[in-house]
C-alpha cells in the first residue's frame, strides 16, 4: 500500500518519518510519513480505529505508560527525535501539550489548575505566576467568565468552560505544539464553537494537531487534513483541496459519507 | 451516477431526485428551442405560443430545483464530488433557464411577425444551420451531464466556435443585404436578434459542458483556456 509523503508549502514544526507503532504484536500505525506545519492547524480524520488518536498519543510519548506498546521510526521536533531522545518525558510533554476528549480539570481551584503545570517547569514569583495564569485564561477566552471566582473549584465550571480550562492549562506552559484529541465531542454546539474559535486563535502562537470525528469541524478549523484508515495515512494535503477535490477515491468515499 | 451509494440512502434519494428534475428541465428547454426555430421558419403562431407557455414552467423548475439544492446543502453539508455536483446543477439550471429565455425571444418574434402581417421574404434559411448546431450542442451537453461524460463535454466546448463562425458569417451576409436594399433594415435587425439568440444558446450549452468537467474532475475551466487545454490533453483530445 502506498504511504503518503507530502511536503507542505509551510515550514514544518514536526516531521514524522517511517513511523510504525505496535500494541503488543498488533501493528496500529503503518509507515506514516508527514510534516506538521508550524503555526497551522493539522486535522486528523478517519473512521474509529484508524489510528488517528494513537498517532496523537505517540506525538507526546503518552504510550510509554504502557510497557507492551512501542513506536519505531522518527518524530523530529527541533531536529531531535523525540522517540529516542534521552530527554525526560515530562520535558517532551512541556513542549507538546495535550487536551483530551473529556474535560479533565484537576480537583483544585481554577487558579491552581493553571498554576500547577507552570510550577512543574518554572519557578516564578507570585506576581509573575498571577500574570501567567491571567494570560493563559485570556488566551482561551475564559478570563472574563472566571476572573471573579479563581479560587472556586475547576469542577464547578460548565463542560465547555472546563474544556477551555484544560486548554488554558496546556497553553500556560507555553508548549510548541498543542495536541487536541476530540476536544469538543462532549460539548454542546455553543461551547464547540467557542473552542473552534480558540483553536484558530491559538495557531498564531502554537502549532495545533487535532483529532476529530466531526468532519465539518476539520473543514472549519484546519489548514491541513490527514485522512487515515487502518493505521495508514491515506491522504494528506491542504484542507481546502481535501474537501473539494481529494486525490484518492478512498478519501472521497469517506468524506462524502460513502464509507462502508 | 456510477458511485458507491451513500451510507444515508435518503441522501442518495435526494440527489437522484434533483438530478432527475434537471434532466426533465433540460428536456423542456430542448423542445422549446426546437419549437421556437420551427415557429420562426414556418411562421407558426401555435408553436410560438407553446414555447411561451413552457417558459413559465421552466422558470418555476429553476426556482424549485434551487430550493431543493439549498435544502440538501443545509441538511447534509455535502463535500467533494457531492458538493461540486450540487453547485454545478444550480449553475446549469440557470443556463438552461436562460437558453429557454432565448427560445422565448425567438418565439415572440415569430408571433409578432405573423400578427403584424409583414411579409418575411429573406434570411431565415440562412440561420437554419446555426440553429441546428445550437440545438445539437444543447442536446449533447445535457447528455454529457446525464452521463457525467467528461470526454463528450470537452468535445462540446471545442465545437462552440462553429456556432460563433456561423454567427460571424451571418452578420456579414446581413450587412450585404442591407447595403443592397436599405428598406430591409428593419427585418434584418430582427434577424440579427434571432442570430444573437442562437449564438447565446450555444454559449449556454458550452457553459453546461464546462460544468460537467468541474463535477467530474474538480477543475474549473471557465475563462481558463490553459486549464481547459490541460483537461482536453489528458483525455487525448486533438486540440
Amino acid at each position: 500500500m502506498s504511504a503518503v509523503a507530502e511536503t507542505l508549502q509551510s515550514p514544518a514544526c514536526m516531521t514524522v518519518k517511517n513511523l510504525d507503532f505496535y500494541y503488543g504484536k498488533y501493528k496500529a500505525i503503518k509507515n506514516v510519513n508527514m510534516e506538521i506545519a508550524k503555526n497551522k492547524v493539522t486535522a486528523f480524520i478517519g473512521p474509529s480505529g484508524c489510528g488517528k488518536s494513537t498517532l496523537l498519543r505517540i506525538f507526546n510519548r503518552m504510550f510509554e505508560l504502557y510497557p507492551e506498546q512501542r513506536a519505531e521510526g522518527e518524530i523530529l521536533l527541533d531536529g531531535q527525535n523525540i522517540l529516542t531522545s534521552k530527554e525526560d518525558v515530562s520535558l517532551v510533554r512541556a513542549k507538546i501539550g495535550m487536551v483530551f476528549q473529556k474535560p479533565t480539570p484537576f480537583p483544585m481551584s481554577i487558579y491552581d489548575n493553571i498554576a500547577f503545570g507552570i510550577k512543574l517547569y518554572e519557578k516564578l514569583p507570585k506576581s509573575e505566576l498571577d500574570d501567567r495564569v491571567e494570560w493563559a485564561l485570556t488566551k482561551t477566552a475564559l478570563w472574563g467568565e472566571v476572573k471573579d471566582k479563581l479560587q472556586q473549584s475547576g469542577m464547578s465550571l460548565s463542560g465547555g468552560q472546563q474544556q477551555r480550562l484544560c486548554i488554558a492549562r496546556g497553553v500556560a506552559i507555553k508548549p510548541e505544539v498543542l495536541l487536541l484529541d476530540e476536544p469538543t465531542s462532549a460539548l454542546d454546539p455553543i461551547s464547540t464553537a467557542k473552542v473552534e474559535e480558540l483553536v484558530i486563535e491559538l495557531k498564531r502562537d502554537y502549532t495545533v494537531a487535532i483529532v476529530t470525528h466531526n468532519m465539518q469541524q476539520a473543514a472549519r478549523v484546519s489548514d491541513f487534513t490527514a485522512y487515515m484508515y487502518l493505521g495508514e495515512l491515506i491522504e494528506f494535503g491542504e484542507t481546502n483541496q481535501i474537501f473539494l477535490k481529494p486525490k484518492k477515491q478512498e478519501t472521497e468515499d469517506y468524506i462524502t459519507g460513502r464509507f462502508g | 451516477m456510477d458511485d458507491k451509494p451513500h451510507l444515508s440512502t435518503q441522501f442518495d434519494a435526494e440527489i437522484n431526485a434533483v438530478s432527475t428534475r434537471v434532466l426533465e428541465m433540460g428536456g423542456q428547454v430542448e423542445s422549446q428551442l426546437a419549437q421556437a426555430i420551427y415557429s420562426l421558419r414556418h411562421l407558426d403562431v401555435e408553436a410560438a405560443r407553446t414555447v411561451l407557455q413552457v417558459e413559465k414552467r421552466v422558470n418555476q423548475m429553476e426556482v424549485d430545483i434551487d430550493a431543493d439544492i439549498t435544502q440538501i446543502i443545509a441538511k447534509r453539508q455535502p463535500t467533494a464530488r457531492d458538493l461540486r455536483l450540487l453547485v454545478a446543477i444550480s449553475k446549469a439550471i440557470a443556463n438552461l433557464e436562460r437558453a429557454g429565455d432565448e427560445a422565448a425571444r425567438i418565439a415572440r418574434m415569430a408571433r409578432d411577425i405573423v400578427e403584424s402581417g409583414t411579409p418575411m421574404t429573406i434570411g431565415i434559411s440562412d440561420l437554419q444551420h446555426a440553429s441546428d448546431l445550437a440545438i445539437e450542442q444543447m442536446r449533447k451537453s445535457l447528455d454529457a451531464f446525464a452521463r457525467l461524460d467528461e470526454k463528450a463535454a470537452v468535445d462540446i466546448v471545442e465545437s462552440d466556435f462553429r456556432i460563433d463562425e456561423e454567427f460571424d458569417g451571418f452578420t456579414r451576409k446581413v450587412i450585404t443585404y442591407v447595403m443592397e436594399d436599405p428598406r430591409a433594415i428593419s427585418t434584418m435587425l430582427d434577424l440579427m436578434f434571432v442570430a444573437k439568440a442562437i449564438e447565446r444558446i450555444g454559449d449556454h450549452a458550452k457553459n453546461i459542458a464546462e460544468l460537467v468537467i468541474y463535477i467530474v474532475r474538480g477543475t474549473d475551466v471557465r475563462h481558463n483556456k490553459e486549464a481547459f487545454r490541460e483537461v482536453a490533453g489528458s483525455l487525448g483530445s486533438a486540440l
